[in-house]
């Protein structure tokens, strides 16, 4: 038993590092329910009856181009998604498992990716998608997203690969299974944990990104629903309630992936293996 | 079933020779243990034989196939872990059939071996459990059937039993021991643990520092080690070693004595020592006996006295050598700072010449 004092310290700091981080999430589903003059009158109160107001929803979602906005981000952050994990998963197989040539410069390659910010690399970026004629494409961001997700992937799975004990893969390799059923039907199915927090991890930058929307699509049938929003802020006036309703919707989306992947993020899937 | 040759087997990482110059032959059927202390190349071999490590030089064959350049899977063996190595989001039965799978076996096939490896390991009631749900022992099991069912030529224990509790480790020794009896098949086993290696063997190969210091039956081992690091490894608690010089020659009768060791003769010594000659003088703590009137006689302090019931070890001093153990039987038992004659018969005592090999006595 710790002492008292020492758990409710403990308890402190996370009590209110939660608040700091819940803070202004809670604020803006919170005026994305009242009226405009509410909003600006008393920000920090919740709803009640007389500021209550779901105009900014309605509005929203009576925007013909919203449903749009969210299936666009949708493709977009699952695409990127399944073939982040797929590549990642692969790739850090491949490199904890084999030992070629060249193999630990690869690996340190592709580690300069996870310090290296891609955004860096934009003006080159939007160049190379004008040539191959993926300008205003879903599959440019797809692309840009799978660069930009691959590295920190490869080297999250890596360090769970490494965890898998070496006797599995040997056992398998003598009980005649193929190298590619290894990875996918010994390795794979025991990495689950380990996808489900690289998914997490992946997805959320993804879904977030105003940055490559922006300098990669230009019509309205490719935006996201996070460069979609931007069209409720206008130099002169901003449709204050518009803006907080549909940022409000684009936290479900995220909020109902995590839930689902964090019941993966159980440990002791190996139980059983060895020992 | 089959054979296993090894010709002149080296491993080296780099620098490390690991193996070296290891030549080993198998009969069909034989249950051969490799035995020696941690990191004598021993758990090596074995995976070298698997094909799960490459040979530096040297030939392996099993049956009359050279399988150097052969995949695990086309080499027709099966391997046991120490760690179990099952597949923990699979079944039993899956467990046991998921290698068969890719084998293009058909249905009945296989579903026949499960049977049959089922049965005689007593996992029927398990087969639709997952390793996880399953003790220690009944995991081992199901890592046995797992190779059962494969029905190689050649079977590969890698200390099988070294996570398994004192009581489990006997049950499933005792069961090993039946399925090679049941199988008749070429088995290979890894272990440190010099009761395994006596028990399961037919022969025993003892390594030490990637070579093979000696290849025999069991009790070959015991009464007749070759070198000094056998003699040593073999028996527990360790045989006594005294320090002696040759002092005498005559006829067929040789005099040795030692700092430590009162002059004794012995007869009919097999090899031609010469006078002055420096040898190792080895005896098994469980042939001291304070009764026995051999011509070996050392007189010894008794330091600690640790008693097991049947048996008591007596720790002891003689001049100024470091402890030596002695093994009395019974109740009669010497308490500490009790002067002692020990004694021992002429065939139980073990000379080694300089080089540490072994002198015959008869």
């Amino acid at each position: 038993m710790r002492p008292l004092v020492s758990k409710v310290g403990v308890h402190a700091v996370l009590g209110a590092y939660t608040l700091l981080a819940v803070f202004p999430i809670l604020l803006v589903v919170m005026n994305s329910f009242k009226t405009r003059n509410a909003i600006f009158g008393s920000p920090l109160s919740p709803p009640n009856a007389e500021t209550f107001s779901l105009i900014g929803y309605h509005k929203v979602l009576g925007n013909a181009h919203v449903g749009t906005y969210f299936a666009n981000s949708m493709i977009v952050t699952l695409g990127s998604m399944f073939f982040v994990l797929l590549f990642g998963a692969m790739a850090a197989w491949a490199l904890t498992e084999y030992k070629f040539k060249g193999s630990n410069w690869l690996a340190l390659y592709l580690s300069i990716g996870i310090m290296v910010p891609i955004r860096l690399g934009s003006v080159a970026i939007v160049t190379m998608m004008r040539e191959a004629g993926l300008n205003d494409t879903l599959t440019a961001l797809v692309l840009v997203y799978i660069a930009q997700g691959l590295p920190m992937a490869i080297f999250i799975l890596s360090e769970f690969i490494e965890q898998i004990p070496r006797d599995l893969r040997d056992a398998a390799r003598c009980d005649g299974v193929p190298e590619t059923r290894i990875f996918f039907e010994v390795i794979a199915p025991l990495l689950r944990p380990a996808i489900a927090t690289v998914a997490v991890f992946t997805i959320v930058p993804i879904w977030n990104d105003l940055w490559f929307p922006l300098i990669l699509t230009s019509s309205e049938s490719t935006h996201t629903i996070t460069l979609g929003v931007q069209q409720f802020l206008g130099q002169y006036i901003t449709d204050w309630n518009s803006v907080l309703a549909a940022l409000s919707l684009a936290i479900l989306p995220v909020v109902v992936i995590y839930v689902l992947f964090s019941r993966q993020l159980i440990s002791g899937l190996t139980a059983g293996a060895v020992k | 079933m089959a054979t296993l040759r090894i010709d002149k087997l080296n491993k080296s990482y780099g620098e490390a020779v690991i193996l070296r110059d290891i030549d080993l032959s198998i009969p069909d059927g034989e249950f051969v243990v490799l035995v020696g202390p941690s990191g004598c190349g021993k758990s090596t071999l074995l995976r070298m034989i698997a094909g799960l490590d490459g040979v530096t030089n040297g030939d392996i064959f099993i049956g009359d196939k050279r399988v150097n350049d052969l995949e695990p899977s086309q080499r027709k063996i099966a391997m046991v872990f120490q760690s179990y190595a099952l597949y923990p989001h699979m079944n039993v039965k899956k467990n046991m059939t998921f290698g068969l799978k890719f084998s293009g076996m058909p249905q009945p096939e296989v579903d026949r071996r499960v049977a049959d490896a089922a049965r005689m390991l007593r996992l029927e009631p398990l087969l639709d459990r997952r390793p996880r749900d399953l003790s220690g022992g009944q995991r081992q099991r199901v890592a046995i059937g797992r190779a059962i069912v494969r029905e190689p030529d050649v079977f590969l224990f890698d200390e099988p039993l070294s996570n398994l509790d004192a009581a489990l480790r006997v049950s499933t020794r005792v069961e090993i021991a039946k399925l090679h009896k049941l199988l008749k098949a070429t088995m290979v086993y890894v272990t440190h643990d010099q009761i395994e290696a006596m028990t399961l063997a037919d022969r025993i190969v003892v390594m030490n520092q990637g070579q093979i210091a000696q290849v025999g039956k069991p009790l070959d081992l015991y009464y007749t080690p070759a070198n000094l690091f056998v003699a040593g490894f073999i028996g527990s608690p360790g045989m006594n070693f005294f320090d002696a010089t040759v002092d005498k020659k005559e006829g067929g009768a040789v005099t040795l004595s030692g700092p430590n060791l009162p002059a004794f003769t012995l007869d009919a010594l097999h090899f031609a020592p010469t006078v002055g000659a420096k040898v190792k003088v080895g005896v098994r703590p469980e042939h001291l006996s304070a009764t026995a009137t051999g011509r070996f006689r050392i007189v010894a302090a008794v330091e600690l006295v640790e008693r097991l019931g049947e048996t008591s070890f007596a720790y002891v001093r003689v001049g100024d050598q470091a402890q030596i153990i002695a093994e009395m039987k019974g109740r009669e038992v010497p308490s500490v700072g009790d002067v002692v004659t020990l004694s021992a018969a002429d065939r139980d005592l073990h000379i080694f010449d300089d080089a540490g090999q072994r002198v015959v006595v008869d």
